[in-house]
């Protein structure tokens, strides 16, 4: 390396760096496709076809964009404290249990009170999920890392027993439980377009989704505007400082994954509220670990996260069309995307910067370089 | 009693067969990170060298041929590691998770590509497989009460590479407080600008610790898919990359209180599945489901310091920025 590297843009940093690690991690996935017997620019065009063309395939798009949101707005939360949250999976699918034990209780109640108190559940349990992590993190100095992967597997665990125990169906073969009170189910996107008289295709896309929207602007008027989220976000720059200035920071750990769970916990409002109306094994289907792909790419802020969620949500949707249009690629190609994308995006964040820092150096400031010698 | 004492020599029996791939991914385990490098990838490693090994035998009909690819293309995601948070000084538990999450998908994609079966490869023959080898003497030594029983069952009749994986262990001893390469390691994991202002590389220190690890992971995946099962099938690791991971934190980064805490989860999984829908006394039905989680809460607790307290390598998860 010739010298110290010059500072990128805040515009190149921004834009520019995630586009090029994006291309980068697309490019390798190319080359698998290629190294297959495939043609990658095809199935790229099918992928884009089955995600925004074909008619009820945007809606499905945005359905799993909001799953993305949220659990992308989990792993970010807690990013500004600096605390890597991977249970978001377990965070979420608790939440599940959270939203089906609120709608319990409220039972045949009208929808103005029970879906609220659903919400309230889900948002609930997920935040007791994230915050034991959190108290263990703060006070008795476990890896955050550790505790969340192994609250993961606690969650399934639990989730497990629940489901082919106490509150599996009677006479249901598959782990799944009774359906909740018809109160806390959330209108679907089309019934209320329909309603005020524009006709969609019919997807599972529901209310959530702009409870998705919402969740956003909270975030960012949390994490931006509010003293929170100054404290999370000193507390992620600096804990000694933060300390100094002040600053309560095992609370404030605390406070920051309680939070991150709530935000995972929501996604049980798309799964369950919104569309499967019972509590399902499996259910979170590894979007708690998407939301990883979708923070990284996001840059942990509502805008990043939204688009990232966006492009996932299309990646989901437009890989269920590879399985009709191939022989040889399924979705699962997919799940390879996203591991390219959190190696490129995340690990791999900082490769392409030297050369294009120097790149623009170079082409900005030819005069400056001379001047160098 | 005796019957007693049969089947809890069975579930020893299915508790090493258990705790194999769990020791050689922990030993895997303890080199990345007492080198100084969080190594969650483990799972992503081992699930690599599965398909590989599966496939490789499926296709060579060969299953040591499987097993040395599988070393091969396990020692390839290390290297993956290394590069994204060695040489590129990337954030370790991000790379982790990319592994994990890239051989999760890659293993089916090929799968499906190769053999048209939904990522599955396809069943291995008797002689495309690891066989159980039986030791001399078992014939003879049956005649003797107790010991005989115990020789044929727990000590011989495993396969190969369940030897390996106990050999794994004294070795994994050995080169880490034994050699100087093992004490360079260490020093890695500890103070690394020490080792660096000694002159030697971090960077190369690092980057041997991961690739011994991969190729444990290896020898793990083709356990699993080549010796344990007769194919691989998607996830097939199935989370023991993770209670490995357990197990190195349980036995505090050491090789031998490592082994102590496979066994102990081995024989946690043994005894449930042996526990299934029987009634005790007292406790009732066994919960199986909420026993499996056990090596889970058992970390939690012990990170938390509420048995015993944990000393990871001072210098783990940090980029080492010269």
């Amino acid at each position: 390396m010739s010298g110290p590297t010059p500072p990128l843009p805040r515009w190149a940093d921004l834009f520019l760096l995630p586009v090029i690690n994006l291309m980068a991690a697309l490019f390798v996935c190319g080359l698998v496709v290629l190294a297959i017997g495939e043609n990658p620019i095809e199935a790229l065009g099918v992928m884009l076809k089955g995600a925004f063309v074909y008619s009820g395939g945007l809606g499905y798009t945005l359905y799993y964009t909001t799953n993305f949101v949220f659990t992308g707005l989990a792993v970010a939360t807690a990013f500004h404290a600096m605390l890597f949250n991977i249970g978001g999976e377990g965070q979420a699918y608790i939440g599940g249990l959270g939203a089906a034990l609120a709608a319990f209780a409220i039972g045949a109640a009208p929808g103005i009170v029970a879906l609220p108190v659903a919400i309230a559940g889900a948002a609930l349990a997920g935040a007791c999920w994230g915050v034991i992590p959190g108290y263990l993190q703060a006070k008795r100095g476990s890896h955050i890392v550790i505790t969340t992967i192994m609250f993961n597997f606690i969650a399934a665990s639990i989730m497990v027993w629940l489901l082919v125990g106490p509150m599996l169906e009677p006479g249901q073969q598959s782990p799944q439980s009774v359906p909740l009170p018809e109160g806390s189910y959330l209108p679907k996107m089309h019934e209320m377009l329909g309603a005020i008289g524009v006709e969609t295709a019919a997807t599972p896309l529901n209310a959530s989704f702009l409870l998705a929207l919402v969740s956003l602007a909270v975030f960012w008027v949390l994490i931006w505007r509010t003293r929170l989220g100054y404290n999370i976000r000193a507390v992620g720059q600096n804990p000694q400082a933060a300390h100094y200035a002040g600053i309560n920071v095992p609370r404030t750990i605390i406070i920051a994954m309680a939070i991150a769970g709530g935000f995972a916990g929501l996604l049980a409002t798309n799964e369950i509220l919104g569309i499967s109306h019972r509590v399902i094994l499996n259910y979170t289907a590894g979007y708690g670990f998407t939301g990883i792909a979708v923070a990284l790419m996001g840059r942990n802020h509502p805008v990043g996260i939204f688009l990232a969620s966006l492009l996932f949500g299309a990646l989901y949707q437009g890989g269920a069309e590879l399985d009709f249009e191939f022989q040889s690629i399924t979705r699962e190609m997919v799940l390879m995307i996203q591991g390219m994308i959190i190696l490129f995006s995340g690990a791999l964040a900082y490769m392409f910067n030297p050369p294009l820092a120097r790149f623009i150096a170079r082409i900005s400031a030819p005069k400056r370089e001379v001047a160098h010698g | 009693m005796a019957d007693f004492l049969y089947q809890l020599l069975l579930t020893f029996d299915a508790t090493l067969r258990i705790a194999a791939p769990l020791i050689l991914c922990a030993m895997a385990g303890i080199f990345a990170e007492r080198s100084g490098v969080i190594d969650i990838s483990l799972e992503g490693k081992m699930l690599t060298g599965a398909f590989v090994a599966a496939a490789v035998a499926a296709l060579s009909g060969s299953p040591w041929l499987g097993l040395i690819c599988a070393i091969f293309a396990s020692i390839f995601m290390s290297l993956v590691h290394g590069f994204a948070c060695i040489t590129h000084k990337g954030n370790q538990v991000i790379s982790g998770v990319a592994i994990n999450i890239l051989a999760s998908g890659l293993t089916v994609v090929i799968g499906i590509a190769l053999f048209r079966r939904g990522g599955q490869t396809p069943t291995l023959g008797r002689d495309e497989r690891f066989k159980p080898l039986d030791w001399i003497g078992t014939e003879t030594l049956d005649a003797v009460p107790l010991l005989g029983v115990i020789y044929r069952q727990l000590i011989s009749g495993h396969n190969v590479l369940v030897y390996l994986a106990l050999l794994a262990v004294p070795l994994t001893a050995f080169i880490i407080y034994r050699t100087r390469f093992g004490l360079r390691m260490r020093a890695v994991g500890e103070v690394p600008e020490a080792v660096d202002s000694a002159g030697v590389s971090v960077t190369w220190l690092r980057y041997r610790a991961l690739i011994i690890g991969g190729v444990f992971c290896g020898i793990a995946g083709a356990y699993l898919s080549v010796a344990q099962g007769g194919n691989f099938v998607r996830e097939m690791s199935a989370g023991k990359g993770y209670i490995a991971l357990a197990a190195v934190i349980f036995g505090n980064w050491r090789p031998l209180r490592a082994f102590m805490a496979c066994l102990m989860f081995g024989f946690l999984e043994a005894a449930t599945s042996r526990l299934q829908g029987v009634d005790l006394p007292l406790i009732g039905e066994v919960p199986t489901q909420l026993m499996l989680a056990l090596p889970y809460v058992l970390t939690v607790l012990l990170l938390a310091g509420f048995i015993g307290r944990p000393s990871p390598p001072a210098a783990i998860g940090q980029p080492y920025h010269k």
